[in-house]
């Protein structure tokens, strides 16, 4: 335990650096909007009002709505000729500026507004010039509330910031989604307090910087403007060495193995917001690193945004599901058989210049589960036998499930009324429906939980759902490498879903690693290598 | 010296009300003149107008024989010392770096700055030692207003301009500045307008004082002339309190009579 807790506290320093990062560019960027605005309007009432209506519209949209919503923004914005990155760290600054704007223009205007007006016009009738005093008279003033708006934002801004993990910018964010989805509480526990410290940290800096230099001036500026100074010193130089996903773990000897042999030496591996994701970027991770490989996993990333990265080749690999590609790209909203649904989607790939490297073995599909003594008291075993009862059962669905495509489809298809509808963290699903709060629940089928809890998954007899494989997906820059493909295609067909379930319930019920149980897959799968050799084979 | 000729200056939206509504005043150079009214006369309205504080919707203002608004109004402001009351002093600023304002904006060196700082604050009577380094709040109402004069001065002006300057004083300091202004400016041979509502502060410290009402200038007089000869009722019957409180006064203080009977 003091083991995994030092390997935890060991990879906050990267991510620290990060975050910190993005705060303040993004408290930068929204500094040098901000003043200048706030200078413009505080004196014209009548264009400050629509401004700040619009300022403070923003604000009210959720941090991680506002944060997605910047992906496709930008996506759509590489169609004007504009070049940022739709992933990562652009998208994050953007958001996060816009929504440290708002405290910095309003303190400023009211800090404006609040100057004495005697006052000003005693300086004017020495003859300063307007200029002098705004620069002289009522920014200094005005100083204490527009650095109290300043403080504002930058709070503010460290919390929003830890938003920035699923559009694929590290931060401390990282440790917080992974934990939750893992059940690593003290992973956790560790986001949410540095997250926390950073921010008493930057505002107890601003204060003392403040208090320097509003009253008294050439008094004690030097000692806050130090710490502030070091700060950006620390970042500036811990910045270059990241690489822009978290961790690298590769061999260096490995690597320098490989390099005759391989064109690509390091790949970026994306991975989604549950359990499953991060063991099977472990595995790959692994599998890359036997053949000389080094990757960098960025973690937690949001469904919509994790295929656009790797259609824009800010992304290498991922593994994704048939269905889920089969309704999100291919916007289709019934299922089909699972042939179909595969070269549909391997079809629409190709086109999209990503590369399949075929299902690999098993389905994490939505489907129905009951409790064991549940479907035998009933005599159900598929959903069709399940409509003449549903009026009397609960159903418990996962945030999504309820609203998703696939629920009306079914519900329509089987004619399932059922007596009442709850949506709960997957976390709590399955208690749920073992404690008998909930009849019936929205399972993943490779979740190890529906055997642990010995749960039946109900037959779908009319193939409404469509069918979840995973398959691994390659970006075109590494689609034909050698090393990258003799690593990873031998995976295809090797993991039955029984092992997945297995290397799921480690994390999810046992607490251990994604890495253990991807070592755990890795030993216990049948897989057959068809390279000759491993070249600096690693012993990890 | 300073010239206003026929100067007007609405205020509102409508146009109707005149703050300031055909005034007239030709002030020489050396002189100390004092405007006097109630509040709303326009008395403060004429004053901005001298300096371009607020422009005049009709009229001329002359210095020196030149029309002002041919004049940019920073550099106009800048040859001329302006105080208000309670002196507007920058809270942020010690006495030093107020008094050093304008001649700070006008580029001097460091050198001259310092010089000049202490041979204003000699002045108005504040020891530079002591004064140098303090700020705003921790100083009177006495001595904040002996700063905002050194202010004013600090770029040899050859014209102040004050506007209710010793409004919110009490009494005793108010008389040791009232003689302190009027021998700054014989010392420096100004041209001196002072603004008022204190007919009695007017009359003892002006050479000429202009009683204002309504917008209108009622009469521009001596001190001796206005109490001798009030040009019309309004003018006379401020007088008159002025008159009635000395006849009090004196009585007061005469020695007792004691009862008959």
């Amino acid at each position: 335990m003091p083991g995994e807790l030092a390997t935890l506290v060991a990879g906050v320093p990267p991510l620290l650096a990060s975050h910190l990062a993005l705060v303040l560019v993004s408290l930068a960027i929204a500094l040098a909007i901000g003043l200048p605005l706030a200078v413009v309007l505080a004196h014209r009432p009548r264009a400050a009002g629509p401004v700040l209506t619009i300022a403070g519209a923003i604000q009210t949209v959720p941090g991680l709505a506002l944060l997605a919503l910047m992906v496709p923004v930008l996506a759509a914005s590489h169609g004007l000729g504009i070049g940022l990155s739709s992933f990562g760290f652009a998208p994050a600054v953007i958001a996060l500026t816009l929504y440290a704007v708002l405290p910095i223009l309003r303190n400023a205007i009211t800090g404006l507004r609040g100057v004495d007006a005697a006052t000003v016009e005693a300086a004017r009738g020495i003859g300063m010039a307007p200029r002098q005093v705004l620069r002289l008279v009522e920014l200094p003033l005005a100083a204490p509330v527009i650095a109290a708006g300043i403080r504002t934002a930058s709070v503010w801004t460290v919390g929003a910031a830890t938003l920035a993990t699923p559009i694929g910018q590290p931060c401390l964010g990282n440790y917080i989604f992974a934990g939750l989805q893992t059940r690593n509480w003290a992973k956790l526990l560790i986001g949410v307090l540095v997250a926390a410290a950073l921010a008493l940290i930057l505002d107890a800096i601003l204060a003392a910087t403040e208090r320097a230099v509003s009253r008294r001036p050439r008094g004690s500026v030097a000692a806050p403007g130090a710490v502030l100074a070091l700060l950006v010193i620390v970042i500036l130089g811990v910045l270059p060495r990241l690489p822009a996903g978290t961790r690298a773990a590769a061999p260096a000897h490995a690597v320098a193995a490989a390099a005759d042999r391989a064109v690509v030496t390091r790949i970026k591996l994306g991975a989604k917001t549950f359990t499953e994701q991060y063991i099977l970027a472990e595995l790959l991770r692994a599998r890359l690193a036997g053949r000389g490989v080094a990757a960098d996993v960025v973690e937690s990333l949001g469904s919509n945004v994790v295929y656009e990265a790797l259609r824009h080749g800010d992304l290498d690999a991922y593994v994704d599901y048939s269905g889920t590609l089969w309704t999100s790209q291919l916007g289709r909203d019934r299922g089909a058989p699972r042939w179909q649904i595969l070269s549909e989607v391997e079809g629409h790939l190709a086109r999209d210049h990503v590369r399949s490297l075929g299902a690999l073995g098993f389905q994490n599909a939505y489907a129905l589960a009951v409790r064991r003594d549940t479907a035998s008291r009933l005599g159900v075993r598929g959903l069709d036998d399940l409509a003449p009862h549903a009026a009397q059962l609960a159903l418990g669905g996962d945030y999504e499930f309820l609203s998703r495509r696939e629920w009306a489809s079914v519900r329509a298809a089987y004619g399932l009324g059922f007596g009442r509808a709850t949506s709960f963290d997957p976390a709590l699903l399955y208690e749920a429906v073992a404690r008998g709060e909930v009849d019936a629940i929205s399972a993943f089928t490779s979740d190890g939980r529906i055997a642990a809890y010995d749960l039946v998954v109900l037959d779908d007899p009319l193939a409404v759902l469509p069918s979840y494989d995973a398959m691994i997906l390659l970006g075109a820059r590494v689609a034909d490498d050698p090393g990258v493909l003799c690593a990873l295609a031998p995976l295809a067909g090797a993991l039955p879903v029984e092992l997945i379930r297995h290397a799921n319930l480690m994390v999810d019920r046992d607490h251990a690693s994604p890495a253990a149980a991807a070592a755990w897959l890795a030993a216990n799968a049948t897989i057959t290598e068809r390279c000759a050799s491993a070249p600096a084979a690693s012993s990890r | 010296m300073i010239d206003l000729v026929e100067i007007s200056k609405r205020y509102g939206g409508d146009g109707t009300a005149w703050a300031v509504d055909g005034a007239t005043l030709a002030v020489g150079a050396g002189e100390l003149v004092a405007l006097v009214g109630e509040s709303g006369s326009g008395k403060t309205t004429l004053l901005k107008m001298i300096n371009r504080l607020i422009e005049p919707d009709r009229g001329t203002v002359r210095v020196n024989g030149r029309d002002v608004r041919g004049v940019d109004p920073v550099a106009l402001r800048r040859t001329m010392g302006y105080v208000i009351q309670q002196a507007g002093l920058l809270p942020h600023l010690s006495v030093a770096d107020n008094v050093a304002t304008v001649p700070r904006l006008l580029g001097w060196s460091r050198a001259e700055l310092d010089r000049r700082v202490d041979e204003l604050l000699a002045l108005v009577g504040l020891p530079a030692a002591t004064y140098r380094t303090r700020f705003p709040d921790q100083l009177s109402g006495g001595q904040r207003q002996r700063v905002g004069v050194a202010r004013a001065l600090a770029a040899r002006p050859a014209v102040l301009l004050l506007d209710e300057p010793f409004g919110a004083l009490d009494p005793l300091t108010r008389v040791a500045l009232q003689a302190e202004l009027r021998r700054i400016h014989q010392e420096l041979g100004l041209t001196t307008i002072l603004v008022t509502h204190d007919l009695v502060e007017a009359l003892t410290l002006a050479d000429r004082v202009v009683v204002m009402c309504e917008g209108r200038v009622r009469q521009i007089a001596t001190p001796r002339a206005l109490l001798a000869a009030p040009a019309d009722d309004y003018v006379a019957r401020l007088v008159g309190v002025v008159r009635a409180h000395a006849a009090e006064l004196h009585a007061l203080a005469a020695p007792a009579v004691p009862d008959a009977g």
